[in-house]
């Protein structure tokens, strides 16, 4: 394939998922009040204490949550979804390669955790007057499309590694609060036990979030930045060779549509 | 047979089968991230939140989510008994039969219950090894029974909810909201005094409130006695949920046959 089809398969498919994830209005309030639960309860803990500065710090990183969870729950059951609307044989036998048709996908949730993300920022405003002035606008409107491709990189590693699960989807929950906690969603890392560190640094919502962060509370977001790309990049690669291993295999004892 | 030993197998095989099939539908495998696994990320955030902000203990944070876990299958095991099977086409089955309602829904709960109270002693006892948490030897008894009213509570809300699933196609989304408002509103990681004052006057009224103050009560080395009032209006608010859900089921049942909407989604 040629760079340019390669860059039109993904444009084409994060589109069409994106307009088809946008369906379901269930789906759609489920993913911004679910963040925004914890959002709450993490906004009314630091505003006992009164200090603007920690309120600032958790407003940014909770408005972050919902992109991370549209993606641990939805990401790790998209082959699955697939499989039960009877699309994924088509999908497999396509030419076109499988981390090409998986990785829009899992751009597409998201994106959409996006709207998760204005929701809370506006809900903090409104509510709690957090007032998220972003101090470096450019530098914060490179750093969110480069969280939400890393993102769904991770997602996109995950959907493929847990393949084989039926009930895939019940994992990618239990992702959910820990990646929130080991990122530093809502507490500084630096709380954490010390072993937890070393963990952090391989995730791409750590560096996303703090990218995110140093753009809008001010500071040199640019390492971050880079340092989210690089671990995304990781998680692409990764999710390449899996889907790879996991297709051969499923071609080889006939299971693709079981499971 | 009796009215009354057909009731009780009603009660007991059916909700002991229902419950199997919720489980055979969804498979065992989910137990483990859902039941064990959920509760114990969630009291390690709001924890580490409560270190962070410098509100609570360790104590209050792992007593308090732990107790709030029970509301994940008390919502969703108990809106699923009905909304799956709805969904599997079975439930319009069971409605035609002259099975009397109150054994046949209310046995659907007692699993769920027990399950309930099951997850919130694991993430007790995990949490508290986890924070190595203080809690007098002597406490541990009516705490477990105060679990058992919680879950029973959070179940009667359930049945609210189930009854609404012969009314929504998204019970796992409805359950999901439900489970976010107990969050926000039962003091479970803010202090009932701290939240605002519509949002406090609310939480008298929800399940898990009473049952989670009366917990940390006696986690704090009080006696039973004083914390039976707690319990108490923990069990009438579950008794009313219970009632309100049965109403709702009876409603919802009854519509569903006249505009022939059982198995429409």
């Amino acid at each position: 394939m040629t760079a340019w089809q390669v860059i039109r398969t993904l444009g084409i498919g994060w589109w069409f998922h994106l307009k088809m994830l946008s369906r379901s209005a269930f789906d759609g309030v489920l993913g911004i009040l679910w963040p925004l639960f914890f959002a709450t309860v993490a906004f009314l803990m630091y505003r006992i204490n009164g200090d603007d500065r920690v309120l600032l710090y958790a407003s940014v990183g909770a408005s972050v949550m919902g992109v991370w969870s549209s993606v641990s729950t939805s990401g790790s059951g998209v082959v699955q979804r697939e499989r039960w609307q009877g699309t994924l044989e088509l999908l497999v036998a396509a030419p076109v390669p499988m981390p090409l048709i998986l990785l829009p996908i899992t751009v597409a949730m998201a994106t959409i955790g996006l709207l998760s993300m204005v929701v809370t920022l506006l809900w903090g405003r409104f509510l709690f007057g957090i007032d998220v002035n972003v101090v470096h606008p450019v530098l914060f409107l490179v750093a969110v499309p480069v969280t939400v491709v890393s993102v769904g990189a991770v997602g996109f590693l995950l959907s493929v590694t847990v393949v084989r699960y039926r009930s895939a989807w019940a994992l990618g929950s239990a992702l959910e609060l820990p990646v929130w906690l080991v990122a530093g969603f809502l507490v500084p890392i630096g709380i954490l036990p010390d072993w937890v560190r070393p963990l952090s640094w391989l995730l791409a919502p750590t560096w996303g979030v703090r990218a995110i962060r140093e753009a809008a509370l001010g500071g040199n977001p640019v390492p971050e930045i880079g340092l989210c790309l690089l671990v995304g990049a990781g998680y692409l690669a990764l999710g390449v060779l899996a889907a790879e291993s996991v297709l051969q295999s499923a071609r080889r004892h006939a299971t693709l549509a079981l499971s | 047979m009796t009215s009354v030993t057909n009731a009780t197998r009603i009660f007991v095989l059916g909700g002991i089968t229902s419950y199997r099939a919720l489980f055979h539908w969804i498979t065992p495998w989910i137990l483990i991230p859902t039941f064990l696994v959920g509760p114990v990320t969630q009291i390690l955030l709001f924890a580490y939140l409560g270190r962070s902000s410098g509100v609570g203990s360790d104590e209050y944070f792992v007593i308090g989510n732990a107790i709030q876990y029970a509301a994940i299958p008390c919502l969703f095991a108990m809106g699923n008994t009905i909304g799956d099977e709805r969904q599997q086409k079975t439930l319009g089955i069971i409605l035609s039969t002259p099975a009397p309602r109150v054994p046949l829904f209310l046995g659907r709960a007692i699993p769920v219950i027990l399950n309930g109270w099951v997850v919130a002693l694991f993430a007790l006892v995990a949490g508290g090894l986890i924070f190595s948490i203080d809690v007098p030897a002597s406490a541990y008894p009516p705490i477990v029974l105060v679990s058992l009213v919680t879950s029973f509570s959070c179940t009667g809300l359930g049945l609210v909810g189930a009854a609404l699933a012969l009314r929504v196609r998204e019970t796992a989304v409805l359950a999901n909201v439900i489970f976010g408002i107990l969050l926000v509103f039962c003091g479970v990681n803010v202090p009932l005094e701290s939240l605002p004052e519509w949002m406090s006057s609310v939480s008298p009224w929800l399940p898990l409130t009473h049952g989670i103050a009366a917990a940390r009560t006696l986690a704090d080395g009080a006696t039973f006695s004083s914390v039976s009032g707690a319990l108490g209006k923990e069990a009438g608010i579950g008794a009313l949920y219970v009632l309100i859900g049965m109403a709702m089921l009876s409603y919802f049942e009854w519509e569903s046959r006249r505009r022939a909407t059982l198995e429409v989604f």
